[in-house]
């Protein structure tokens, strides 16, 4: 059983089978839910059921024995009972916070795409202050300068694309710096967005010679493209031009019809449809439904001198990301990311990114309620994908030990602690399967996923 | 005709030109009326540009419009994303002080040294001519990477950058005194330090000054690019936010108003060079 079922609930089953009765194993049943991470009504309320449920089992050990007594004296009553002689309260504010931090005034860079909303947001909603940080988010021209400012220690922690982290770790494109991933910003939200004049060349087959912009080499956004590209035959290092192009040049080249498309953030491919200059090809869902965007990051350095700094932010990210993750917040925090401070967006483009309802750019309304997700585990699967992408396309040269890689950049084994202790329920493994364009990837047989695929970089 | 009248027309015709010049980008960014019938569901979620076929330039009285805005309060502080184009300018024009008050005192004692000994003018001339043609913004990634430090690197780029016309114009300007002058102080049996004072520093001072004038323009140019890569601060920040925006009402309100402090620098050093410089 596990810490978030109500051991006040005297009808609770005990069998094994989970609870809702549609899986074999408690464990399948968290496999199957896994992906969710609805937080509970109020923060309070949910550190108060950890802490009372913590305080009731270990008092009645025995399943039985405490079913027997909540049956003869009812829940509320034994709630009651119990904070007679156990300080339920105390125990729950102590609960809460944790270790004091070491550094409260901290610098978190991020770039203005809807990627980053749970850092962005977690500003002027509070998520920051509500666990005792005052942390300024500061802006950043680009990638490059993300990376050379977190490297340098003016930030403490940065938005970072996902694959990032894993390229500093390994020193690629830099000087090699162990960083680490303790939460994804968002799944999903990314699109391959085409000229206008391209609305009649649906079919990638005829894409050849075509130029696309991508914003920067280590991203998901790449490799997705990539991707994407040859599964339809392109090889993207031959028959395409791939360039780097920060995002808000993205629009402004398609206008000046420097480029044919890009595979982009969000709020771009949307900015592009809100000013007439291109229409949305392909959500980047439809090419992996729930793929890994962009990641929250910070140096080893940073995590071993100021622990308990690093766990409140993690604590912050993950409490915003669960409440970005809610759809009717999201118009909420569309209005309070916009403004000039943050991502300095029309409203409405951020409003059609998040809630999933938007222009086409072909004249047509489109819903997809999943169109960006937030979910803050770090699967080290995603990592291991990524690291196979990085090889296939030439980005690492000779042997990689995909697992330890993974392992050592994203936290999974933190977050889920630090995600238990604030009452979500995280995934028990690391690792899981997914599909990207129908092909199954197996996270334990990298080796073979890179060598089964047709078009990749001779090396 | 006398020269009061000479400036009346000259102003007559600056003021038609900028008339002409405003009515032309008027007349040329109007926006074209409805394009394509769409229905309102979907032109509610589109663009301007898009819907009712605006010119992607804004118009002069767009821009207008939000000149006015901006300053109107110029020093609002919404966060360290978001602050005023008062605060940004003064953040702008403290950098490119701090770097150039640098270059000034390296280059002119440097300057003076080399000026008065050929051997040195010699020996560094092809170091000087090397580094004086590189772009400010290739020093840029070097800077950040060494000095691991953006505000810093920012500095050390207008320094770098400015320090070359100071330093060129001071070494010419001491090297080419009139030598009558010098031989003068030295029958009079003038010392070194006073003869460097008192001679060929006041004779020096107008090329000093020029060489001065061209940094300072030199340091403005450099300070917007290196903002807007560096970014948090400054007026190229300004420009490189509002461009992420697509907002190029901003960025040419911002492209104006760096405009005119590029001017106000130059007429100050302007004014410092008419002080030194005397009739032969």
């Amino acid at each position: 059983m596990s810490i978030f079922d109500n051991p006040f609930d005297p009808d609770r089953s005990l069998r094994a089978g989970c609870a809702c009765g549609q899986h074999q194993s408690a464990a399948e049943h968290e496999q199957a839910t896994a992906l969710r991470c609805d937080p509970v009504e109020s923060e309070e309320k949910r550190y108060e059921g950890v802490v009372a449920s913590a305080v009731m089992r270990a008092m009645f050990p025995q399943d039985l024995a405490r079913r027997a007594f909540l049956k003869s004296v009812g829940a509320s009553t034994a709630l009651a009972a119990l904070s007679q002689f156990f300080p339920l309260q105390t125990a729950t504010e102590v609960f809460a916070q944790a270790g004091t931090p070491e550094k409260k005034d901290l610098k978190v860079g991020f770039i203005p795409i809807t990627c980053a909303t749970p850092i962005i947001m977690a500003a002027p909603l509070g998520f920051y202050s509500k666990h005792g940080l005052n942390v300024d988010v500061v802006k950043t021209a680009g990638w490059a300068v993300v990376r050379d400012k977190t490297i340098n220690k003016e930030y403490d922690a940065a938005h970072m694309l996902a694959p990032m982290p894993l390229a500093i770790s390994l020193g690629l494109g830099s000087n090699p710096v162990p960083f680490a991933v303790p939460a994804i910003e968002n799944i999903n939200g990314q699109g391959i967005t085409l000229a206008m004049k391209h609305k009649d060349k649906r079919d990638p087959k005829d894409w050849k010679g075509m130029k696309f912009a991508i914003p920067f080499d280590y991203s998901m956004h790449n490799y997705l493209l990539r991707y994407y590209l040859a599964e339809h035959g392109i090889d993207p290092d031959t028959d395409v031009q791939l360039r780097s192009v920060p995002p808000p040049e993205m629009v402004a080249n398609l206008r000046a019809d420097n480029i044919d498309g890009f595979l982009a953030p969000d709020n771009i491919c949307q900015r592009a449809i809100y000013d007439g200059v291109g229409f949305m090809h392909l959500l980047s869902k439809e090419i992996w439904d729930g793929h890994p965007c962009c990641s929250f990051a910070a140096s080893r350095e940073f995590i071993t001198t100021a622990p308990n700094s690093f766990a409140a932010l993690t604590r912050a990210i993950v409490d915003a990301t669960a409440y970005a993750s809610k759809a009717e917040n999201r118009k909420q925090i569309a209005e309070a990311i916009a403004p000039a401070n943050y991502i300095n967006a029309p409203v409405t483009v951020l409003e059609q990114v998040l809630t999933g309802t938007y222009a086409d750019g072909l004249g047509g309304v489109k819903t997809d309620a999943k169109r960006v997700d937030f979910d803050p585990f770090p699967w080290q699967s995603f990592a291991v994908w990524m690291l196979t992408q990085m090889k296939r396309w030439g980005q690492i040269k000779g042997d990689v030990d995909y697992k330890a890689v993974a392992e050592q950049v994203y936290l999974a084994t933190d977050t889920r602690k630090l995600m238990t202790e604030m009452g979500l329920t995280p995934p028990t493994s690391a690792y899981k399967s997914f599909a990207v364009m129908g092909k199954t990837f197996d996270p334990a047989k990298p080796e073979d996923y890179v060598a089964s695929f047709k078009i990749k970089k001779a090396s | 005709m006398t020269t009061t009248s000479l400036r009346l027309r000259a102003g007559l015709v600056s003021i038609v030109l900028l008339a002409a010049f405003l009515g032309i980008w008027h007349l040329a960014t109007r926006s074209a009326g409805p394009t394509t019938a769409m229905s309102p569901e979907y032109a509610k979620l589109m663009g301007l540009t898009a819907t009712q076929g605006k010119s992607a330039m804004p118009g002069p009285l767009d821009v207008g419009a939000k000149l006015w805005e901006h300053l109107r309060r110029p020093f609002y502080d919404n966060g360290p994303n978001d602050k005023g184009l008062g605060i940004q300018l003064g953040y702008s024009i403290a950098r490119v002080g701090m770097g150039y008050l640098l270059a000034v005192l390296v280059a002119i004692p440097l300057g003076f040294l080399i000026g008065m000994s050929p051997l040195l003018s010699k020996a560094l001339d092809p170091f000087i001519q090397v580094l004086k043609p590189i772009s400010p913004l290739a020093w840029m990634p070097l800077a950040l990477y060494t000095i691991k430090d953006s505000s810093i690197s920012a500095i050390f780029v207008i320094f770098i950058c400015s320090i070359w016309p100071m330093l060129l114009n001071t070494v010419f300007g001491v090297a080419s005194v009139r030598k009558e002058w010098i031989n003068v102080a030295r029958t009079l049996e003038v010392g070194t330090l006073r003869r460097a004072f008192t001679v060929i520093l006041p004779a020096a001072a107008p090329t000093i000054l020029t060489g001065m004038r061209i940094s300072i323009g030199i340091a403005w140019l450099v300070i917007v690019a290196a903002e807007m890569l560096v970014g948090g601060t400054g007026i190229g920040y300004f420009v490189w936010n509002e461009w992420n925006n697509l907002s190029i009402t901003n960025v040419i309100i911002a492209i104006l108003l760096i405009g005119v402090v590029g001017m106000l620098l130059d007429q100050i050093l302007a004014r410092f060079t008419r002080m030194v410089t005397f009739p032969e």
